[in-house]
């Protein structure tokens, strides 16, 4: 049992939890996640670990509401429990200082993407953010991300903020202006797929930081496996993070869809539940 | 056997409760009695729930079956137990009446007796070396059932005993893994006096017990009982926890644990690496298993959802292959099929499983093997491409080599695919731990007498120093490490109490810590 001990909204959809978990608070590092479950009738899913405070020992997990069990963990307050919180998984970031890094983030691929950005910060690299979403309401993290940057730039669907455009349109601006020595980039398949394509123009080396379906989260069963390079490599135990390039970003969106359909009827379940209550 | 081993039996086989049995049957009457069929549920119920198919028997059934052992002077079938049941003694407290007895015999040698007695292959071990199998060529005395019975009986008596435990020591020992190996484990160094804590990475405590092998051949609450009877020993459980990641062996040696058993298993699954295995619908069978074991995906009260469809193969032919098509037949297959490049007669899996899978409906295809997997448009296996084998020489195994006949290719349709290919050692715990010695197979090197590792306060047992064995194995070497274990423990404090009579003042400790 984890106790939430501070939640705030980045928006409507999106929500911060920190929660008492003092093990992974002092093991994690930047990249690691957790896998959660909610009540004994809840399934498995992995959440990166945004932040860690060791003096408090909580860990922060950033969850954007996108299906029964997101909304679940985003609808408790402080002092609900969250039933098992497992981790820190996955290998940490491999952090040097390279030069400059181009780091891209989407929606709530920027939570993971923050400790990332601070490592590389730290090890003395020059860092240029580009933080994407669809509007306004759902860029979150930017304070913390200008904290960590020497550069950040916006970029909206609608143009409600920042610029009008999609995160590759900010990425190839910085591209043309100045070298980049290494791309990161954490977000939605379909985003990181059209960084990967971007960056591979102009031959920058891209790690991107992978969001599959888990279970286990430990090597067990093979829910979360991809293609990289041509063989199939688990994200739980060989990742999270694998050279952009290489990875099938196709077969990742398809198998991310797997239950697509259960979800939509579980959604629908859940919300007539949920208005009657 | 060796010799005080006999003695031992001996003595118990003279004893006058032994004898008097004996003499109340001839052994001419107690082999012309036929073996008892152990009571299942009928095939075409059965297959659509998890109800458990064996049903155990009744008393009466007990007590014949035991009448069935003519008490050996020279008690083969111990010498096919890999732990060394007093097998004879069981089960003639059975033929005695006295279940409670037998249960307690069992004990003595096997932690979880209701759990073995449910999943041992006891055809190729004890009732292969039974007198009945060797000499009169007839079906075994069915010591697994009997097994079952006593353990069974001792459970819902709710008399379990609880053996002794010793007086604490307050030394902090470890295991890593709750499967089967490491509840052995537990319930002996607890015994013994020690303060162990179990770690475990799932959110549930079991193994394989659990999130493997399903509720029709092994209910959860066996498992759980037993779980229970160790929390009361004082056993700690901690979930939710990955040793080598949560924190590693040398945060725990700091937090004042002792030594570590590793009973972390063989957990990851393989695959055969053929075009399309990745397309959605295909499965190891850990995932299907563990989706549908563990998390319940197959009630839609429960979260986690699982593709549950209407032509489902499963490729292999081991126990684990047979669990999953058996679940997939359960869960509403119309065609659930095994698909096996060797014959039937080379299959891994118990006897017991294929005679039920057989029963239930399942479709056997031997000597064929998959070579690629086809999808529909959203990436959904719809169809596979089986190429026929045939049987050509023995291979190192001793076991006919399965061949290609070229040519022979055709496909099927499918909408669910389970990979049971095997699997191979989780190399979490190595890879946190570099000193730590392995094989080339990933299995953690292990001194066979002793359990012991190369990194003197870590002991292995079980799949994890094995690669995939069996469930009475990973029992066995439990317990071994924790006897060896306790060993090195007392041989350590003996020699530190040592060097203490050599301190006679603060100064000579000092200088001593100093070096
Ligand atoms: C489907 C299936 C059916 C089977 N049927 C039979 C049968 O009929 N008869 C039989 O005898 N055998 C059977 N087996 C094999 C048998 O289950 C195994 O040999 C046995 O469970 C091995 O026991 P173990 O204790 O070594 O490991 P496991 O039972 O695998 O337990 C290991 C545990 O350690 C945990 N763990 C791993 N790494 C860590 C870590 N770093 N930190 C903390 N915890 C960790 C795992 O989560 C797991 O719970 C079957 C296996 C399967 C999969
Ligand atoms: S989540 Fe099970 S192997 Fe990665």
């Amino acid at each position: 049992m984890n106790r939430i001990v501070e939640k705030e909204y980045f928006s409507e959809s999106v929500v911060k939890l920190v929660l008492e978990a003092p093990e992974i608070a002092k093991s994690r590092k930047a990249g690691h996640f957790v896998i959660t479950r909610l009540g004994k009738k809840g399934e498995r899913i992995p959440l990166t670990i945004a932040e860690a405070d060791i003096e408090k020992w909580t860990i922060t997990i950033i969850i954007q509401k996108v299906g029964v069990s997101s909304i679940k963990l985003a609808n408790l307050e402080v002092g609900d429990n969250i039933t098992d919180v497992v981790g820190p998984l996955g290998n940490p970031t491999h952090i040097e200082k390279v030069g400059t890094v181009l780091a891209s983030g989407g929606g709530v691929g920027v939570a993971p993407l923050l400790p990332i950005v601070e490592a590389f910060k730290n090890a003395g690299n020059k860092i240029i953010t580009v933080l994407a979403a669809r509007k306004k309401e759902l860029i979150i993290l930017e304070e913390q991300m200008r904290n960590h940057s020497d550069e950040v730039i916006v970029m909206t669907d609608d143009g409600s903020y920042g610029k009008k455009g999609l995160v590759t349109h900010g990425m190839e601006e910085v591209i043309k202006r100045e070298k980049v020595d290494l791309a990161i980039t954490v977000g939605p398949a379909i985003m990181m797929k059209y960084v990967a394509l971007l960056t591979k123009e102009y031959n920058i080396p891209t790690l991107a930081s992978l969001n599959t379906i888990m279970v286990d989260g430990t090597g067990m069963c093979g829910a979360c496996r991809i293609t990289v390079g041509g063989k199939t490599k688990f994200v739980c135990v060989d990742g999270p993070e694998f050279d952009a390039h290489q990875v099938d970003f196709d077969e990742m969106l398809n198998r991310l869809n797997a239950y697509k359909h259960y979800e939509d009827k579980a959604y629908r379940t859940f919300l007539n539940k949920y208005r009657k209550a | 056997m060796d010799s005080s081993i006999l003695a031992y039996l001996k003595k118990e086989r003279d004893k006058e409760w032994r004898v008097e049995l004996r003499n109340k049957l001839k052994a001419k009457d107690r082999t012309s009695m036929d073996r008892l069929d152990m009571p299942e549920e009928e095939p075409g119920f059965r297959n659509k729930n998890y109800v458990e198919v064996n049903k155990g028997l009744s008393e009466e059934q007990a007590i014949h079956e035991a009448q069935r052992c003519i008490d050996c002077a020279n008690p083969t079938c111990i010498e096919g137990c890999p732990v060394g049941i007093n097998i004879p003694k069981f089960v003639k407290k059975i033929e005695a009446g006295d279940f409670l007895g037998a249960a307690k015999t069992l004990k003595e040698t096997n932690a979880l007796p209701a759990v073995c007695g449910r999943v041992c292959p006891q055809e190729v071990q004890c009732e292969q070396t039974c007198f009945y199998t060797q000499k009169l060529k007839k079906p075994p005395v069915a010591i697994g059932n009997l097994e079952r019975f006593a353990a069974d009986y001792e459970r819902n008596s709710g008399k379990i005993s609880i053996p002794e435990v010793g007086s604490r020591n307050g030394i902090k020992v470890a295991s890593v893994g709750s499967g089967p190996a490491g509840l052995a484990f537990a319930g002996d160094m607890i015994k013994m006096g020690y303060d162990v804590t179990v770690f475990e990475a799932l959110h549930e405590i079991g193994g394989v017990l659990k999130y493997g092998i399903p509720e029709f051949r092994l209910p959860n609450k066996v498992v759980d009982i037993e779980v229970e009877n160790l929390k009361q020993k004082g056993v700690k459980f901690i979930t939710n926890y990955i040793v080598g990641k949560t924190g590693t062996i040398e945060d725990l040696r700091k937090q004042g644990f002792a030594a570590f058993l590793i009973g972390s298993g063989a957990g990851l699954p393989s695959f055969m690496n053929i075009p399309g295995e990745n397309f959605i619908g295909i499965y190891s069978s850990n995932e299907y298993l563990t989706r549908i074991n563990l998390m319940n995906a197959a009630d839609p009260e429960y979260d986690t959802p699982v593709i549950s469809g209407k032509y489902v193969a499963v490729i292999g032919g081991g126990n684990t292959a047979m669990d999953s098509v058996r679940t997939a037949k359960r869960i509403g297959a119309k065609r659930a099929m095994i698909i096996y490049r060797r014959s039937i007669e080379e299959m891994p899996a118990r006897d017991e499983e294929i005679k039920h899978a057989q029963e239930e409906g399942i479709e056997f295809l031997n000597l064929n093997n998959p070579i690629e997997y086809f999808a529909d448009e959203k990436g959904r296996v719809n169809k596979m491409k089986i190429q026929k084998m045939r049987l050509g020489e023995p291979d190192d195994s001793g076991r006919r080599r399965p061949v290609p006949i070229e040519g022979s290719e055709y496909t099927i349709d499918v909408d669910t695919v389970i990979v049971s290919v095997g699997v191979s050692p989780n190399p979490l715990i190595p890879q946190s731990m570099k000193e730590l010695d392995v094989s080339s197979w990933g299995t953690i090197k292990v001194n066979k007498d002793t359990m012991q590792s190369s990194v003197p306060d870590v002991f292995a047992a079980g799949d994890i120093v094995r690669g995939g064995a069996t469930v009475i194995l990973a029992m066995g070497d439990g317990r071994k490490a924790a006897a060896s274990m306790d060993r090195y423990i007392k041989d350590k404090v003996r020699s530190i109490l040592s060097l203490v009579k050599e301190f006679n003042t603060i100064g000579d400790i000092l200088s001593f810590a100093n070096k």
